[in-house]
This record gives C-alpha cells, structure tokens and sequence, in this order.
C-alpha cells in the first residue's frame, strides 16, 4: 500500500503513528511546506519566552521518521489533488500516486482586509515557527507592539514577547479577552492579570486604516507602533479538497472514519469540520489533540483497520502570566457558578448532562469534568453537587470506582 | 501486566500512600528530611469524604487521553506505562484537562508530574509497599 500524508504537524504525525498500528509495511510519504522535523505549534509562544528550544518543542523524537518508515518531502507543496487517478501534483511539477492520501494542511492565519496594511513595514502572524523567528528578529527593548486579536494566539503572541518589547497594546473587536471562550466576568478576571502586568488591552474596537507605524482606530485615536501582530483568526486549509470537487462548508467534510467525498481521500486536523459533541453540531476545533486522534483515526482507516469511535468537543488549557485557565464543551443550559478571590469556576448543564464549564484560577482535576461532558454521564447517576463543589471520583459512586480503580468488570 | 489497585473497603484514609510517594520521588535518602514542613505533591492521592476514602492514582488507560492530547509529546506510554518527559513539558495544563481520573497534576516548578508505577525506584510501587492494610495493590486482575 502506498499512503501520502499532506502536512506534517499533529494531525500528520497520528495519521503515520495510527497507519504503523495497522500497516508495518505499506510505504508512507510525508508532504509538508516548511523544512523542519515535526514541531508543536502551540510551542511558538513557549519558545519566544525561553520556556522550550527547537530540541525541545519538537513535537516526536529525532528519529520520528526513521523508526516509522516515512519518507518526507519537505518545503514542497501539494498544488493539485487528481482524485480520479490517485495522484497529487505537487509545486515542483512531482506527481505523487497514493493508495490513499491524507489532508491534514491544517489552517493558516486569517488575515481580514484592513485599509492601508501594506504600509505596515513589520507586520506578522503567530501560527508557525517561521512567524516565530519573524517575530522574534524583529523585536527590540523599546518596541511598541500591537497585536490585533485578543484571542488565544494573540493573547499567547503577547505572553511570549512580554519582557523582550517596550509595550504591548491588544485590541479586539469583542467586548472582552479571549471571546471565543470565556465569558464576561471570567474574561475580567484575565484582563486584570494581563493590565497588572502593564499590557494594554483595548476592548470593543477596530483598526479603521493603518498608516505606516500608525493606526486610525474606529473610536478615533491613533495608536502609534513599531510591530503589528493580526492574530484575528484562523481559517481551514481546504482548498486542495474543494479544487477536487470534494464537500467543504468552511472546513473539509469528513465521515467518522475521516474520509472526505472524494474516494480514497481522507484529512483530518484543523482543516475538517468536526462533530462537537457538548452542542450535536459541526464546527472546526482546531486544537491539537483534536488534530492528533483525528489523524490517528484516519491512518488506521487508512491502513484498512476499525478506528475506535471519537468523541470530540472543545477544549482549551491555556496559561496567561501565571494565571491556568481550562474549558471545555458549549455554554448553554443552567449554571453552577462559584467565585473566590483566586479561581472562578462555571459549570454549564442541561438535558440531564453536563455541557461546558469554565475553569479560571484553580483547574486541578478539570479532566472529570471534561469527561462527564464527553461520556455524556447522566448526571442523575452521581452526586451532581458533590462534583459541581470540587472535581472528584467520590460522586461517581462505588460501581464506577471497582471498574476504574479496582479493575472488576462488573 | 501488573497494575495498581485499589481495594476500597480495607482504606483506612491514613495518607501513608502520599507520603510514601512523596518521599519516594523526591530524590531524598530520608523520609523525614524528604517530607518535614513540604508541602508534599504525591503522584497518589487519597480522596476521603468522611464516608467513603480510597487512593486514586494513574489507571495507565490503554487509550490513554493525557498522552494523544499532550501538545509537546512529553507524554508517552511504553510497555503499558505512562511516563512524562518534564524537560519537554512546557506545564500547559493540557493533560490536566484531559485525564478522566484526575490524575496528572503540576510539579509545582513548571512541569506536570503523575505516577510512573516507580519504575525507577525499584520497580514496586511505594504507596503499595507503604500500604498498611492492603488497600492498594500492585497485581494483575
């Protein structure tokens, strides 16, 4: 069998490791536009900070490709998927046959049509190592920094360069840091940690025309900078499946066994839509570990194997000057709600299970939350209020416990 | 293989377990040194209500969700145990959101920490060593 993977990042490197589960033969070829060995993107802000190293942040070890038989073709792009013939064109005129061929090209950076950013000399995004290196050649001491997009990639971009920059200005559209995930009173509590460190947050506004080292924002005032970060958002690489005639609806469709409508084409990762399961609808998660168990189910259906069946949802760990924020599924239904001076906590119920929750402050043990949400427990079967008050295996109840701690199968 | 069990009933909540574990990875010859005025960070945790109490440590899950979610690949399971990397652990909580158990939790100095069934420290688990009451077990079941 001969396999192409388009991409070598999370979703890539579950697809290789779920094939070698299966298949310790067939021959696998590794397609990827940047030139380095796999890597983890979230890393980027780590690295600027001195928290990782290229050794480091590597996302499997050096001899990844060796051990699992991979031949890679880096810096080249796949241009042109020919599904009908079982071939992918690549940049430089290759043509690739594939058995069957995986898109995991993730998602690049959205960058929204702003007046005037091509006067912008120093302008980046926060996506890749390259954007790192960019960022971080251009970064001076005295630099004014602004970044556009207070969601998690701008908000990690400015935990990453805090300390190596003169001033950081966020500003977002939304009304509050990190709207894609929090809400308004959890978003309070990181805008403080953030403004107690001196970054500047601005709210509920836009860039209206930048101008040079300069930007006209919609409120009227000028904001004078030396680098401009956008970190607005991120769209699904579909392209080279939608060319082919294969379904997208913003992100590749894909059946539960990662297969896209064209025949023996399969993608996975930030650039598939996938199922919530807190919300019972399709939308991109674009989060590694979504990425890695969509690869690594894709490689086993791949290889002719039966991928275990996934339960996917939103989840985000993120860490902001100190300050541990974890959530998970959809915000909808009642609410439990408790507060203290360090931690914040909001659980989201309805239909007998539990939904979402935000964590900010205290998130030990956030993972039986996340599990309550994912197996979808009915709620009516543990001690609801002992859970909501503190995350334990107490309300699960003994059978629960002689299954899980005591191995008995009954 | 052998694993760690816990058997409920026989619990006494006394905690020896954590101290056990404590003092077993922390690179100490002396209990007493190891543990005195520490807050101890035990990769084994006694959960205790005033009604029920047992010890929960690391299930070693065969689909283990710390390892496929770990963003820097510090997270591995070989031979059936979870081990954790911390020089490529960048502490980023990501385990913690994941683990149904509980049962990954920070080091306290950036990196995360869980039971590796003390694979260097003598190949049997010390809180089933320090277990008074065989309430914790490392067998095959």
């Amino acid at each position: 069998m001969k396999y192409v993977i388009i991409g070598n990042s999370a979703a890539a490197v579950g697809a290789v490791e779920g094939l070698r589960s299966v298949d310790p033969e067939g021959a696998i070829t590794l397609v990827s536009n940047e030139t380095y060995h796999t890597y983890s993107r979230p890393l980027i802000s780590y690295l600027l900070q001195g928290r990782t190293d290229r050794q480091r942040m590597k996302y499997r070890p050096d001899d990844f490709y060796e051990t699992n038989g991979c031949r890679t073709l880096f810096g080249r792009t796949a241009v042109k998927l020919e599904p009908e013939k079982r071939s992918v064109l690549l940049d430089d005129g290759t043509a690739l046959t594939y058995d069957s061929l995986l898109v995991a090209a993730g998602s690049s950076p959205f960058v929204p049509p702003m007046a005037g950013l091509e006067s912008v000399e120093k302008h980046f995004s926060f996506m890749s190592l390259d954007d790192a290196n960019a960022l971080e050649q251009a970064l001076f001491p005295e630099a004014r920094v602004l970044i556009v997009g207070a969601g998690l990639i701008g908000l990690k971009c400015a935990e990453g360069i805090f300390g190596r920059v003169g001033k950081i200005t966020v500003l977002d559209l939304a009304a509050h840091v990190l709207p894609s995930i929090l809400d308004e009173a959890g978003a309070a509590l990181v805008q403080r940690a953030l403004e107690s460190k001196g970054v500047d947050f601005r709210p509920g506004v836009s860039v209206k025309r930048f101008s040079g080292g300069s930007a006209e924002l919609a409120d009227g005032q000028a904001l004078a900078f030396d680098i401009l970060v956008t970190a607005v958002g991120v769209r699904p690489n579909a392209a080279l499946v939608r060319d082919a005639g294969g379904e997208t609806d913003g992100g590749i469709l894909v059946d539960d066994k990662m297969r896209t409508t064209l025949c023996g084409v399969y993608a996975a990762g930030d650039c598939v839509l996938s199922h919530d399961l807190s919300c019972g609808s399709a939308r991109i998660l674009a989060i590694l570990p979504n990425a890695y168990s969509g690869g690594f189910a894709a490689g086993t259906a791949m290889a002719g194997g039966e991928p275990a069946p996934r339960r996917t949802l939103p989840m985000n760990a993120i860490g902001l000057f100190g300050l541990h924020i974890a959530t998970a599924g959809s915000y909808t239904g009642e609410v439990y709600q408790a507060q203290d001076a360090e931690s914040y906590k909001k659980l989201f119920y309805s239909g007998g299970v539990l939904r979402g929750y935000i964590l900010i402050g205290d998130v030990d043990r956030a993972g039986i939350y996340t599990a309550l949400i994912r197996e979808q427990t009915p709620l009516s079967q543990i001690d609801f209020p002992a859970v909501c008050r503190e995350p334990s295996l107490i309300a699960f109840g003994r059978a629960y416990r002689d299954e899980k701690l005591a191995g008995k199968k009954d | 293989m052998k694993r760690v069990y816990v058997n409920e009933e026989w619990c006494l909540g006394c905690r020896l377990c954590e101290y056990h574990c404590a003092f077993a990875n922390s690179g100490k010859t002396h209990m007493a040194s190891a543990l005195m005025n520490v807050k101890i960070r035990p990769n084994i945790r006694v959960e205790d209500d005033g009604k029920v109490c047992y010890a929960v440590s690391c299930r070693h899950c065969e689909e283990p969700l710390c390892v496929t979610s770990c963003i820097t690949g510090a997270l591995t399971r070989e031979n059936g145990v979870i081990t954790i990397d911390g020089a490529r652990c960048v502490g980023c909580f990501t385990c913690v959101l994941s683990c149904p158990y509980g049962c990954v939790r920070p080091t306290g100095q950036g990196a995360m920490q869980k039971c590796e069934l003390c694979l260097t420290n003598g190949g049997v688990p010390r809180c089933v060593i320090g277990c008074p009451n065989n309430a914790i077990v490392f067998e095959e079941r």
